[in-house]
C-alpha cells in the first residue's frame, strides 16, 4: 500500500515527460496530471509495474472543465470557448489496495486523448459514454459510438457539457416541450 | 356408439357427425376446466390465490377470457405467409382431435373402434408437428421460427420412446386396439398392466418392475411431446417470447391453447389406458352392485375423466415445481438415455412375454 | 452444390422478457450458437447526471432513488457518504446503525430479486413468487420507517429523514427470524436442484482476471473467487465494527466463476447480511438522526470518489465542487453498468438459452445502467 505521493515519486522517475504535476491542493483527493497523449503508456505502467500493479479501473469519468471564455453567439445563446474538458481515471490495485487518481486535460477545440481499452476492458463502455455525453474523442479506441444517447443524435451534439443547446428537431419531433 | 346413433336416425351421416362432434362437446368443457385449474393449482402452490373474482373461486374466469379472445381482433401482420399462418392453427388442433377420436371414454362410448388404435394415435399426433411448422415459418419471425424448429425436432425425438413403449405393451397384451387393452385391464386396480396385467402368475411378478420402468419413460416423452415445462423448449417465454404461436392473436391463439390442452388431456388418457386400466374402475363398479347396467358407463367415463385429469394434474405440478431445460439437454436426455432405455425395457419385456 | 450460407441476427429486446429491461441485445447466431452479442443500451436514459447540475446537494438524493430501482436505500447511501466526506462531517451513532440496517434489509430484498428473476429467466415460476412475498416483508419494514416502499429518499446528508418507529427493532427481528429456514427452502426448491444446476453450472464462466480487467466488483467478482468487498477493505460507515464473512465461489457444481456460482454468492450474502442485522439491532443506540444535517450544504472546492457495496457491485460516486451549492459535476459508476459490459466475453459460443442465463446471472437494473 503506497500513498499518492510515493506513486507519484515512481512514475515521475520513469516518465520525466509524460507527468505534468501531482496536484494536493484539492481537499479530499490528490490526483496526477497527465498529458493526453502520454495516457496510455502511462496507464501500461501503472498496471504493470511490480509495486504498483494498478490492475483495475474503478472509474472514469469525462468532465467539462467549463473555465474558458463565455460568449454569445449569434443566436444568443451562451457558448464557452477555449479551456479544457478533462478525463478523470480512477485506479485501484486488488494486489496492494491502494488506490489513485489521474487527470488528463485537452483543449477544449479539439479533445483528443489516449484511449486506455486495451490495458483495462472496462475502460471501452466508459470512453464510449465519455464520448458521448462530453464529447471527449479518445484515439485508438476500437469502436467510438455513442453508448446512452441515440446512433443518430446530432453529430457533435454532446448533452454534458456546459453550454449544450438542445436541438431543436430530432428525427422530425420536436426536441423541447 | 355410432350403430347405436344409426340405428336412432336411420341415417350413417348424421350418425357420424355426431359421433365426430361428441369428443368436442367434452374438449371445450375440458379445456376450460383446466385452464382453471392450471392457475388455480399454480396460485396454490406459489402462496396466492388465483383467480377470485368471476364466480365462485373465480371458476368463471376462463369462460370470460375465452369470450376476450373471441372479441380480440385477429392480427395478421403483413409480411406472414397469409394462407399458412391462417390454416395452421386448424391443423394443429385437427392433430389434436383426431387422436380423441379413438380413445375409449367408456365401453359405450368410443370415437372408433379401431383394431389399430395405437398405431393410429401415434401416426395423427404427427400431424401437429407440421402445423406447428406451418405457423413458425409462416409467422416470418425469427423467435417463431426458433420455436418451431425446436418443437418438430423435440416431437419428432420424443415419439421414438414412446413409440418403443408402446411397442413393449403391444407385446405384452397382443392387440393394438385401445379398447380392447382397457377390457383387458378388468375392474379391479391390480389388474392394471402398470401392475403386470390380469394374468396371475410368475409372469406378472417378473415384469411388474419393467412395466414401472416403461410407465416411467412413457411419461417423460409425452411430457415433452406436449411440450410442457421442464420440455417446453419451443415456448420457453424466457428465451422465445411465446416460441411459434408469437404472432397470433384472438382466436388462432386461442385454438392453439384449445390444441394444447387437448393434447394433455389426449396424453395423459393415453398413459392411462395403457397402464392404469383406461375407464376402468379400480375398485369394482357401483353399477355392479346395484345390478343397474345402464351405471357402469358413466361410472367408466368418470374414471376415465378422472384418471387423465389426474396426470394433467401431475404435469402441471411438474410444471410449476421445474425449471426448463435446455434445448441440447433436451436431446441429450431422449437420445442417450430414454430410448437406450426403453430398448432395453423392449427387450426384457419381449423374453418375458416368451417365457 | 456449395450452399449459402448466413449468420443470423436475432434481436433480443428491448422489449423481452427476459432481458430485465429495456435492454437491446443484437445476437449474431450460427444455429444457436451465439458468435457475438452486441449489447445497445440508452432506452431508459434520463439524464441524470445532467439533472444533477441543476440541482442542489440534498436535492440530487431522490434521482439516486430512481437509478438502481431495486436497491435504492443503497444509492442513497452511496451519495450521502460521498457528500458527508466531501463536506467532512461526522454523523452520529445512531444515523450510521440505522444506514447499516437499511443498507442490508435492502441488499437482501435486491437479491431476493435478483435470484428470483434468476430462477424465472431459467424457467422456475415458483421461487420468484416465494422470494416476492419474502420481499414484501422487508417492503413493509421500510414503508413503516419512511413511508414509501421502493424510492425512499431516506438518507439524508448528515442524518435520515425520519427516525424508525418505535416497533421496528422488534418487526426487524421477527423478520430476521422468519426469514432464516426460507433460505433453506430457496435451496431446496431451487439451487439444489438437478435441472437449475445442469442449466447454470458451467455456464458463462468469468476467470478472475478477465473479471478484473472489465472492472466487474460485488457478488460477479465474488463468484470468481476474488476476495473483495468494499465494506471490508475499503471500509466506510460502521462496517468494520461487524463481523462477517466475504463468500466466495468455489466452482461448487462446475467451473469457478461460472452462473451457479454467480447465484450461490447471492445467497450466502444474504446469510452474511442477516448476520450483520443480528449484530446491528441489537446496538442501536439513542440519539437524535437529524442533528448533524447541515443548515447549509455548501462543500468546498474538490472532488471525490467513494464507492461503496451496493447489492450489484461496487457503486462509486465522483462528485466535482466548485464551491457552489450545486454540484459542478456528479459521475455515476454504475456496478450493473461496468459488469454488462462483458456478457460479450460471457457469451461467446454458447446456446442462446445460456445467454438468458448468463445475463440474469450477472443481475443488471436498466435504471441504473442507463441513468
Amino acid at each position: 500500500m503506497k500513498n499518492p505521493a510515493e506513486i507519484y515519486d515512481i512514475i515521475k522517475s520513469n516518465f520525466p515527460d509524460g507527468i505534468f504535476e501531482l496536484n494536493t491542493s484539492l481537499p479530499v483527493e490528490p490526483l496526477i496530471q497527465v498529458n493526453p497523449m502520454k495516457i496510455h503508456v502511462v496507464s501500461e505502467f501503472l498496471r504493470d509495474a511490480e509495486e504498483l500493479k494498478f490492475d483495475s479501473l474503478m472509474n472514469l469519468s469525462g468532465v467539462d472543465d467549463a473555465n474558458g471564455e463565455r460568449i454569445s453567439d449569434e443566436n444568443g445563446n451562451e457558448i464557452i470557448k477555449g479551456g479544457t474538458l478533462s478525463v478523470y481515471y480512477h485506479l485501484h490495485s486488488f494486489r496492494f489496495n491502494h488506490k489513485i487518481t489521474l487527470k488528463v486535460s485537452a483543449p477544449r477545440e479539439n479533445p483528443e486523448v489516449e484511449s486506455v481499452e486495451n490495458i483495462w476492458k472496462t475502460a471501452d463502455w466508459h470512453e464510449r459514454e465519455a464520448f458521448d455525453l462530453i464529447g471527449i474523442k479518445f484515439i485508438n479506441h476500437p469502436d467510438l459510438r455513442r453508448i446512452l444517447m441515440p446512433y443518430d443524435w446530432e453529430d457533435g451534439s454532446h448533452p454534458l457539457r456546459k453550454d449544450y443547446q438542445n436541438p431543436e428537431f430530432y428525427q422530425g419531433m420536436k426536441v423541447p416541450y | 356408439m355410432f350403430e347405436f346413433l344409426s340405428d336412432l336416425f336411420g341415417s350413417q351421416i348424421i350418425a357420424a357427425f355426431i359421433s365426430a362432434a361428441l369428443p368436442l362437446v367434452f374438449i371445450v368443457p375440458f379445456v376450460i376446466f383446466a385452464v382453471w385449474l392450471e392457475r388455480k393449482v399454480s396460485a396454490h402452490m406459489q402462496d396466492r390465490l388465483g383467480p377470485m373474482r368471476v364466480g365462485w373461486h373465480g371458476w368463471l374466469q376462463t369462460i370470460a377470457d375465452f369470450f376476450k379472445l373471441l372479441q380480440k381482433e385477429d392480427i395478421v401482420a403483413s409480411d406472414t405467409d397469409k394462407k399458412f399462418f391462417n390454416v395452421a392453427p386448424y391443423i394443429v388442433f385437427a392433430g389434436t382431435y383426431l387422436v380423441f377420436a379413438a380413445l375409449p371414454f367408456s365401453s359405450a362410448y368410443i370415437g372408433t373402434s379401431l383394431d389399430i388404435g395405437l398405431f393410429y394415435i401415434i401416426a395423427v399426433s404427427g400431424l401437429v408437428v407440421i402445423g406447428i411448422l406451418m405457423a413458425g415459418w409462416a409467422s416470418n419471425n425469427k423467435y417463431s421460427l426458433y420455436g418451431a424448429m425446436r418443437s418438430a425436432a423435440q416431437i419428432v425425438s420424443y415419439e421414438i420412446p414412446t413409440a418403443i413403449v408402446i411397442l413393449s405393451i403391444v407385446m405384452f397384451t397382443g392387440t393394438l386396439s385401445l379398447s380392447e387393452i382397457s377390457d383387458n385391464q378388468t375392474a379391479y386396480f391390480w389388474n392394471w398392466y402398470i401392475f403386470g396385467g390380469p394374468d396371475w402368475g410368475l409372469t406378472k411378478f417378473l415384469v411388474l418392475p419393467f412395466m414401472i420402468i416403461g410407465f416411467l419413460i412413457l411419461y417423460i416423452s409425452t411430457l415433452a411431446e406436449v411440450n410442457r415445462t421442464p420440455f417446453d423448449m419451443p415456448e420457453a417465454e424466457s428465451e422465445l417470447v411465446a416460441g411459434y404461436h408469437t404472432e397470433y392473436s384472438g382466436i388462432k391463439f386461442s385454438m392453439f391453447f384449445l390444441a394444447e390442452y387437448g393434447n394433455m388431456f389426449a396424453v395423459s388418457a393415453i398413459v392411462s389406458v395403457i397402464f392404469f386400466g383406461g375407464y376402468q374402475s379400480p375398485i369394482g363398479y357401483l353399477g355392479d352392485a346395484l345390478a343397474a347396467n345402464w351405471l357402469i358407463p358413466f361410472e367408466q367415463l368418470f374414471w376415465f375423466a378422472a384418471k387423465g385429469i389426474f396426470f394433467v394434474f401431475v404435469q402441471m405440478w411438474l410444471r410449476w415445481t421445474l425449471p426448463r431445460v435446455r434445448v441440447d439437454q433436451l436431446m441429450t436426455l431422449c437420445w442417450k438415455y430414454l430410448i437406450p432405455y426403453s430398448i432395453v425395457n423392449l427387450i426384457i419385456i419381449g423374453i418375458i412375454t416368451l417365457i | 452444390m456449395a450452399l449459402k450460407t448466413q449468420e443470423l441476427v436475432l434481436n433480443m429486446g428491448p422489449q423481452h422478457p427476459s432481458t430485465h429491461g429495456v435492454l437491446r441485445l443484437e445476437l449474431e447466431l450460427e444455429g444457436e450458437v451465439v458468435t457475438k452479442v452486441i449489447p445497445h443500451l440508452g432506452y431508459l436514459h434520463r439524464c441524470f447526471e445532467k439533472h444533477t447540475e441543476a440541482m442542489t446537494y440534498p436535492q440530487v438524493i431522490p434521482y439516486t432513488d430512481r437509478m438502481d430501482y431495486l436497491a435504492s436505500m443503497y444509492n442513497n447511501f452511496g451519495y450521502v457518504v460521498a457528500v458527508e466526506r466531501l463536506l467532512g462531517i461526522e454523523v452520529p451513532e445512531r444515523v450510521e446503525y440505522i444506514r447499516v440496517i437499511m443498507g442490508e434489509l435492502q441488499r437482501i430484498a435486491s437479491h431476493l430479486v435478483a435470484l428470483g428473476t434468476y430462477g424465472l429467466d431459467i424457467g422456475a415460476f415458483t421461487p420468484f413468487l416465494y422470494l416476492f412475498r419474502d420481499r414484501e416483508h422487508i417492503l413493509n419494514l421500510f414503508e413503516i420507517t419512511c413511508g414509501a416502499r421502493l424510492l425512499y429518499n431516506y438518507m439524508w446528508i448528515g442524518g435520515l429523514s425520519h427516525d424508525i418507529p418505535s416497533d421496528f427493532v422488534r418487526l426487524t427481528k421477527e423478520f430476521i427470524s422468519y426469514f432464516k429456514p426460507t433460505i433453506t427452502e430457496l435451496n431446496e426448491l431451487l439451487s439444489y436442484n438437478k435441472i437449475f444446476i445442469e442449466r447454470t453450472a458451467n455456464v458463462g464462466i468469468l476467470p478472475a482476471d478477465t473479471a478484473i480487467s472489465y472492472g466487474i466488483t460485488g457478488p460477479n467478482l465474488r463468484a470468481s473467487g476474488v476476495q473483495w468487498d468494499v465494506r471490508k477493505d475499503d471500509t466506510y460507515s460502521i462496517y468494520n465494527r461487524f463481523d462477517f464473512e466475504i463468500p466466495v465461489g468455489k466452482g461448487w457444481f462446475g467451473t469457478l466463476g461460472d452462473c451457479w456460482d454467480r447465484y450461490y454468492v447471492r445467497v450466502l450474502e444474504m446469510e452474511e447480511s442477516l448476520k450483520i442485522l443480528e449484530q446491528a439491532i441489537d446496538q442501536i443506540p439513542e440519539g437524535d438522526v437529524q442533528s448533524a444535517i447541515p443548515k447549509r450544504i455548501k462543500p468546498p472546492v474538490g472532488t471525490i470518489y467513494t464507492r461503496v457495496e451496493n447489492p450489484r457491485g461496487e457503486l462509486g460516486y465522483f462528485i466535482i465542487s466548485d464551491g457552489s451549492v450545486n454540484p459542478f459535476r456528479i459521475k455515476v459508476r454504475a456496478p450493473s453498468f461496468v459488469n454488462l459490459s462483458v456478457l460479450n466475453e460471457l457469451c461467446k459460443g454458447h446456446l442462446v438459452a445460456d445467454v438468458v442465463a448468463i445475463l440474469g446471472s450477472i443481475d443488471i437494473v436498466l435504471g441504473e445502467i442507463d441513468r
